[in-house]
């Protein structure tokens, strides 16, 4: 077998130019939230760790056993290293893996990287992330909770990877979301399957040998920001989803603003970013309301995680 | 001038309170059963660890403030040359150590060609360093740190792993190099080959600090602390 | 391995190859970028971005066919698009009897242009690593004011990918040695072997987490203070504009005549 299964390196010319543009901006985002959140974890070390570590994440992705009928289950590696390492900094590692995935195997296009690193690195990161420590803080911190966190976390980051790239596929015209959604998630919530066996194995082989990295991985920046962006996420999603069949009116983003406590953000700049609620080069209309409202949501909590940290930062607590 | 002194009681249970002392010039085999604190002593030497006691390193003292200058002075050699050799070409990391050193380009360059050519692989700058062989790693990784012109040099098991073509070349450039010399080994017939002092420790003290060949004869000794006259390499 | 991992670059001395490193990377990229708003089911402007590919590509003494090889790459994703032709509403072309699935002429249309603007993409990427080696791309992202510390962990990434990779085939070469496949016998749950493979990951994982403490070490050793540091590597020569120039001037007419016509 010649790629590793967890075939989500979307090439260029599948997504369309704007979007492949909006692709990179968000992704340049996190990573530059993610260089600063690494460096104050990690400090001189971080460049050779986070090097060697994306080294490994990609020599593990060649790790395979049997699943059946001559296929194979792998490891992405996204919420593995992020419950291992935290959400910022399994998100650099991402980065890291796919850009030179894309670069010196083409695996994954160039002017979509930006897409591809936000599915594989950072959707697949913060979820996992945030899944494994809702798990272990409300169940605790036994050897069950931790792997029960760590399979539903992987499987899920793998699911909602696989569902992001579909709904970039649609935005972009090349497939409809009718069959890209059931198609990708379909496909990609029996590959999770792989992905989480082989993660539970290693967070259990780590319980074992090493558990201090996992408490260290606990404490990692990006906690209480990673579970507010997946919370954030989920929220955008649902809301787009249902928004089309809200008459149309800009009700939406304000009653979540309401509802988050934000409504002061609410008013003025980003509803003229977005002209009545469409993107002008995308087809179908359903699709451009959604794509306004999850990339107006993904702006106010970008600002909001920004208050936030500013807020923490003066307070004087650690993040 | 004395090169190096100290003495501590415990560092980190590994080092049980060691004194030693290095002249300029002399070239000294530290030998030992695996455990015994080879490498943590090693990690004293230029302040990556930081144990009880006073060690100072061509007069100076190793503290904070001028480990940039001590680890200019003393030039260590890791085991694993894939962990030495950590940038993608060979120029890179021959010129690492001089570049933060806050060398002018020009003279960086010049210290490349000149560690380079000490160890006998001058045109192998634009090489990838995952592409070398193991012998040839070890070499460059010499180089990478003769580049700094090191007064001390400090070699982890330099011939460990090589094949017998590859530790001669090894075995001859140490002998020709004139700097101080300080080399944890195993490798025994190195040792009776080209170092007159030999120090031998055990458990985190000094077991035995003299002549090679006295230590080399003594065989009750030498079962006493896990080494033989003769080892495979 | 899941990945060839011998090198793409091709050593030859052409034109192409001693161009600044910045100017392919761009260049590369505005070539990606040109192709895909090139609009749907304009085969002339298509053909030509082929023909300027294939000159480049010529100049560059490299094999055509080995870029055409290496660019089945994108196959599995071609699978994503193939619903195209069946769901763009649009003139019916061709009705599939039984199925009541039609495929337009807009769809096929746009497939096309789909299949093309990746096919001329990934060819001109497969350029780029093919006439350009990695530690100079590395050095034009920093130059192109990339973030310096993430090009860092990429550069460490690159050089210690080959090495963890061996040690990664070494756990496999093991486990296979240690399984045989004896008629009769059955073979252990596919759980067990997951955990045996997610056992091998976290050991890998340990053990590159140790390396990366001695490569620190190391690094330490001969200065380092946390700021990455390098020597100033190319510079711009008149080669170097006038092959920016006229490729601008190339892609961006054919943009021009290609949204008039």
């Amino acid at each position: 077998m010649l790629f590793a299964p967890v075939q989500l390196h979307i090439p260029d010319g599948f997504l369309s130019i704007p979007i492949a543009i909006i692709g990179w901006v968000i992704a340049l985002g996190f990573i530059g939230v993610a260089l600063r959140q690494t460096n104050r974890q990690l400090g001189e070390r971080q460049i050779p760790m986070m090097g060697v570590l994306a080294a490994f994440i990609f020599a593990a992705q060649a790790i395979n056993f049997p699943i059946a009928a001559g296929t194979s289950g792998h490891l992405l590696g996204g919420a593995l290293a992020a419950i291992v390492m935290g959400p910022w900094a399994a998100t650099l590692i991402m980065t890291a893996v796919i850009a030179i995935q894309g670069l010196l195997f083409q695996d994954g296009g160039l002017l979509v990287m930006g897409w591809n690193i936000l599915n594989m690195g950072v959707f697949t990161a913060f979820s996992g992330y945030a899944i494994y420590s809702f798990v272990t803080s409300i169940v605790g911190q036994s050897r069950g909770a931790r792997l029960g966190g760590a399979f539903l976390g992987a499987w899920a980051s793998v699911v909602i990877g696989a569902i992001a790239t579909a709904f970039e596929l649609a935005a972009s015209g090349t497939s409809p979301l009718s069959l890209a959604f059931p198609a990708m998630a379909g496909v990609h919530a029996l590959i999770g399957i792989g992905e989480a066996i082989i993660t539970i194995g290693a967070v259990s082989f780590l319980l074992v040998s090493r558990p201090e990295i996992l408490q260290q991985a606990e404490v990692a920046p990006g906690r209480r920001g990673a579970n507010l962006i997946v919370v954030g996420l989920i929220a955008a999603v649902v809301v787009a989803v249902f928004s089309p069949l809200a008459s149309g009116s800009p009700d939406g983003l304000e009653k979540v603003a309401e509802e988050l406590g934000f409504l002061a953000l609410g008013e003025a700049p980003v509803y003229e970013i977005l002209p009545d609620y469409t993107i002008p080069f995308i087809n179908n209309e359903a699709l451009t309301t959604i794509l306004a409202v999850v990339v107006g949501s993904l702006l106010v909590f970008g600002i909001f995680i920004l208050i936030g940290r500013g807020k923490i930062r003066s307070q004087g607590a650690g993040d | 001038m004395e090169n190096l002194h100290y003495s501590y009681p415990d560092g980190k249970e590994a080092l049980k309170g060691v004194d030693l002392i290095i002249q300029p010039g002399e070239k000294v085999a530290l030998v030992g059963p695996n455990g015994a604190g080879k490498s943590t002593l090693i990690l004293h030497l230029n302040g990556i660890l930081d144990g009880d006691g006073e060690i100072r390193v061509c007069g100076m003292p190793v503290t904070k403030e001028n480990l940039g200058q001590v680890r200019a002075s003393v030039g260590v050699v890791f085991q694993d040359p894939d962990d030495q050799l950590f940038s993608p070409t060979v120029f890179e990391d021959v010129a690492f150590g001089p570049l933060y050193m806050g060398m002018a380009e020009e003279d960086v360059y010049q210290r490349v060609d000149e560690a380079l050519i000490a160890v006998g692989m001058s045109g192998y700058e634009k090489r990838i360093s995952h592409h070398l062989s193991g012998g040839e790693k070890k070499q460059i990784a010499i180089a990478t740190v003769l580049s700094m012109e090191p007064e001390i040099l400090v070699l982890d098991e330099p011939t460990a792993g090589l094949d017998p073509r590859s530790r001669r070349r090894l075995i001859n450039l140490l002998n020709q190099l004139p700097q101080t010399m300080l080399v944890s080994t195993h490798d025994i017939p190195m040792v009776a080959e080209l170092f007159q002092r030999t120090i031998v420790i055990d458990g985190g003290i000094i077991a035995r600090d003299g002549s090679t060949q006295g230590i080399l004869a003594d065989n009750e000794f030498l079962e006493q602390h896990g080494l033989e006259a003769a080892s495979p390499w | 391995m899941h990945y060839d991992l011998s090198d793409q670059y091709i050593p030859r001395s052409s034109v192409v190859h001693q161009l600044d490193p910045r100017v392919k990377v761009v260049a590369t990229l505005a070539y990606i970028f040109s192709v895909g708003i090139t609009p749907e089911g304009v085969w002339w402007a298509f053909c030509v971005q082929f023909a300027y590919l294939l000159i480049v590509i010529l100049i560059a003494d490299i094999n055509f066919l080995y870029t055409i090889r290496r660019s089945f790459i994108i196959v599995p994703f071609v699978l994503a698009a193939l619903a195209v032709p069946f769901t763009t509403p649009g003139l019916e072309w061709i009705r599939i009897p039984g199925l009541e699935w039609t495929i337009t002429q807009e769809g096929l249309i746009r497939l096309g242009s789909i299949l093309l603007r990746a096919w001329l993409a990934v060819q001109a990427a497969i350029l780029l690593s093919a006439t350009t080696p990695v530690p100079d791309m590395f050095w034009a992202l920093s130059a192109l004011r990339f973030p310096k510390s993430l090009v860092a962990t990429i550069r460490f990434m690159y050089r210690y990918l080959f090495v963890l990779a061996d040690e990664a085939s070494r756990m496999l070469r093991a486990r296979a040695a240690r399984s045989p496949r004896i008629k009769g016998v059955t073979r252990p749950s596919m759980i067990w072997q997951g955990k045996v493979a997610g056992s091998m990951v976290g050991s890998l994982f340990l053990r590159s987490i140790e390396r990366s403490e001695r490569i620190y070490d190391a690094m330490l050793s001969r200065g380092y203070d946390g700021q990455m540091r390098s020597l100033i590597r190319f510079e711009m020569r008149n080669s170097d504009w006038i092959f920016i120039f006229s490729a601008g001037l190339c892609l961006g007419l054919v943009q021009v005549f290609a949204y008039l016509g």
